[in-house]
């Protein structure tokens, strides 16, 4: 290799070393340094961009805005936002009504998914496994509001729902139930549930349910006390796409139902210009997701993901 | 001496400039220059129609070929949401009502107009310009688009004959989940209005101020509606209100001439009326954003709105009373007794018409001892009717 270095006497005419080189030369010495830099700039993103907005859009919370014009005055500290969504029983309403959501989705979801995810990951045919996989993430292609609208026209009044039912005399749903929001949800998240069971259920090892077949246990022992165990971080690590993506979610409650969610009061409210009671209000769902990610945490979730 | 001399004239042409300078309100445009090539809108819907609708309604297309200016519109779902798009710094200007070119010209979101720079302002009906929702101390703040009234609307094969606002409220059990109601706080209003007339007790004497007696009266009405489970619809999704009508699944609400028009066209049974109490209504107006990125392109459309070929199509398409005699003419040529059905210059037709306007903490007036309700008030019970 040619030595790159011009201190030696014979490339005494060689120019001096480019401003690039020094500086290489210098990190070389300083892996800490490197990494700090390399670090800079995502960290910056991160705590700027992401962080910093959204502190600033929380910060909102706390000032109060002219009730004509309906600008915000920054730095003009009230707690008004927060009394009015603690005075009003509506807030509370609306936060029970998306959180009991939230709650039926994962379980419903839970329900459909773990049977499925069973089925692929322990009887299905390598061939079939693989054209399963592909099924569960095909919806995932379209968009999302592809499919809320195709949910749209099979609900309404005089949608395929309804051509269905008739003969049997009973009515569509129409596009104004709360529990079209609990079928579209579930039909929406039901991949995100199914993939981390399926993962989890494919890592179950065949050897311990042959053991716990050769001590006695009958088929539903055996998947009460070994198969659920080991699968429950992957069912906790699947909730947490279904819970949270349904406590914040306001296009499916907007589209098909006339019911109001959390996401649904701090759009209308944020389009309205009144940001001081938005932003208080969307520290509801941050805390509740926050605080079910801690438990999640606890019960082995984020190695099942 | 000849130094002094040339100082003195400088001095003087300052001073010109000066004074020219302080005769325009800040913010105002003073000289109009070329096109930016591009205009975005806020508008109400219907508001800036390219032909991709209806091929004979296309005010877009014209204006784009001669001033090279390409608009983009996006519409609003109701007056405060227009004005938190326009307040997005996104938008040269907008088709506003009442309700929020109020907040906006004192929020100064919206600068004042030099109407000197737009010809065919001087056609439009002295009784429309410079009134409180289009002008602040006596300078405009926009030019007017076209006025009209909140009407009530009924399915004829399934209603009977209407004449007040009752149908949608004392009776309006008999027309369970069959409601159409139009989706904002600003709905509150209609319900006052119809106070106004039905319980002379509470002494309302606008609808659009409010103490806190007759605000709750008004909520107290609303709530008694909403056990009958009505649909809603705003700016946004008026055309569902459409569909609804059209397929019967709503029979009686309120609306604007725009889905009167686009019912009967495709004859759908349905009949609109101004009831006998009178109701809430809008006179709109174009504004240009103080921020504006475009404001030739602004001004050439605001220009271009009140000529009689856009401002007639416009109002028309709309249903709504056009802003001048020329535009007044030009759509007898497309509808017949256009100008006489909005009722364009029949002024004791307006009179118990009320615009759209904002709720106040003071009332909007210098009475001290009043207060009423205010805006956030409005939108915090909205909130709690639809929510609960």
């Amino acid at each position: 290799m040619v030595p790159m270095t011009t201190e030696g006497p014979s490339l005494a005419s060689a120019p001096a070393p480019s401003r690039a080189r020094r500086v290489a030369t210098w990190l070389h010495a300083r892996p800490r340094t490197q990494l700090r830099l390399l670090l800079a700039a995502p960290l910056l993103w991160l705590v700027l961009v992401y962080i910093g907005s959204l502190a600033i859009l929380l910060l909102n919370a706390f000032w109060t805005s002219d009730s004509f014009t309906g600008k915000v005055n920054p730095f003009d500290w009230s707690l008004d936002a927060f009394v009015q969504i603690f005075s009003n029983d509506v807030y509370r309403t609306i936060a029970v009504r998306t959180l009991g959501m939230a709650v039926l989705v994962t379980v419903t979801a839970a329900l459909l998914a773990f049977p499925i995810a069973y089925y692929m990951a322990r009887v299905a045919s390598p061939r079939m496994r693989r054209l399963l996989v592909v099924a569960v993430l095909m919806p995932l292609w379209a968009s999302y509001l592809v499919k809320i609208f195709a949910w749209r026209t099979i609900l309404q009044g005089n949608g395929v729902l309804a051509w269905v039912l008739a003969p049997f005399g009973i009515s569509g749903p129409g596009t104004d139930e709360l529990m079209n929001s609990w079928l579209v949800f579930t039909y929406l998240w039901l991949p995100y549930m199914i993939l981390p069971i399926y993962a989890g259920l494919e890592r179950v090892p065949s050897s311990l349910l042959e053991a716990s077949a050769d001590l006695g246990a009958r088929a539903r022992t055996t998947f009460r006390r070994v198969v659920l165990p080991l699968v429950f971080p992957a069912l906790v690590a699947g909730s947490i796409f279904t819970f949270s993506l349904t406590l914040g979610d306001y296009i499916v409650p907007d589209l098909v139902s006339d019911a109001k969610f959390i996401g649904n009061v701090i759009y209308d409210n944020s389009a309205l210009g009144q940001f001081p009671v938005a932003a208080a209000y969307s520290m509801l769902p941050i805390l509740i997701v926050v605080g079910y990610l801690l438990v999640a945490r606890r019960l082995g979730a984020f190695e099942s993901l | 001496m000849r130094s002094i001399r040339t100082t003195a004239l400088f001095v003087s042409v300052g001073m010109v400039t000066a004074a020219c300078g302080t005769s325009l309100p800040s913010g105002m445009l003073d000289k109009l220059g070329e096109g930016e090539g591009e205009l975005n809108l806020v508008i109400w819907a219907g508001y800036a129609e390219d032909g991709s609708a209806y091929p004979e309604f296309d005010w877009v297309t014209p204006f784009e070929e001669e001033t090279g200016c390409i608009v983009n519109s996006t519409p609003m779902a109701d007056s405060a949401a227009g004005m938190q798009l326009l307040r997005s710094g996104e938008y040269d200007g907008g088709s506003f009502s009442g309700n929020a070119t109020d907040r906006l010209m004192a929020a100064g979101d919206v600068a004042p107009v030099n109407v000197d720079l737009l010809p065919n302002y001087a056609n439009v009906f002295a009784g429309l310009k410079n009134q409180a929702h289009n002008s602040l101390d006596g300078v405009p703040y926009g030019v007017p688009h076209g006025r009209g009234p909140n009407l009530l609307i009924w399915n004829t094969e399934e209603v009977d004959e209407q004449t007040t606002w009752d149908g949608i409220w004392e009776n309006a059990g008999d027309y369970e989940g069959k409601l159409s109601i139009f989706d904002s706080q600003d709905f509150i209003a209609d319900a006052a209005l119809h106070l106004m007339a039905t319980r002379e007790d509470l002494g309302i004497t606008s609808p659009y101020q409010l103490t806190q007696e007759q605000f709750d009266a008004a909520i107290e009405l609303l709530a008694a509606q909403f056990e009958h489970g009505p649909q809603f619809w705003s700016g946004a999704t008026f055309t569902e209100q459409i569909t609804a009508f059209a397929a019967g699944d709503v029979t009686i609400g309120t609306t604007w001439q725009f889905q009167v028009n686009s019912l009967a066209a495709e004859g759908a049974p349905v009949k609109a009326i101004k009831p006998a109490e009178g109701t809430t209504g809008w006179s709109d107006t174009w504004m240009i954003a103080s921020d504006a990125a475009n404001p030739n392109c602004m001004y050439l459309w605001m220009n271009h709105m009140m000529s009689a070929e856009a401002n007639g199509q416009a109002t028309v398409y709309f249903g709504e009373a056009p802003t001048s005699q020329q535009a007044c003419d030009y759509a007898e040529t497309i509808a017949p007794g256009h100008c006489e059905q909005t009722h364009a210059t029949d002024e004791p037709y307006w009179e118990d018409i009320w615009y759209w306007s904002t709720a106040r903490k003071d009332c909007g007036d210098e009475d001290a001892n009043t207060t009423c309700v205010d805006y956030d008030g409005w939108v915090e019970a909205w909130t709690t009717l639809r929510g609960g």
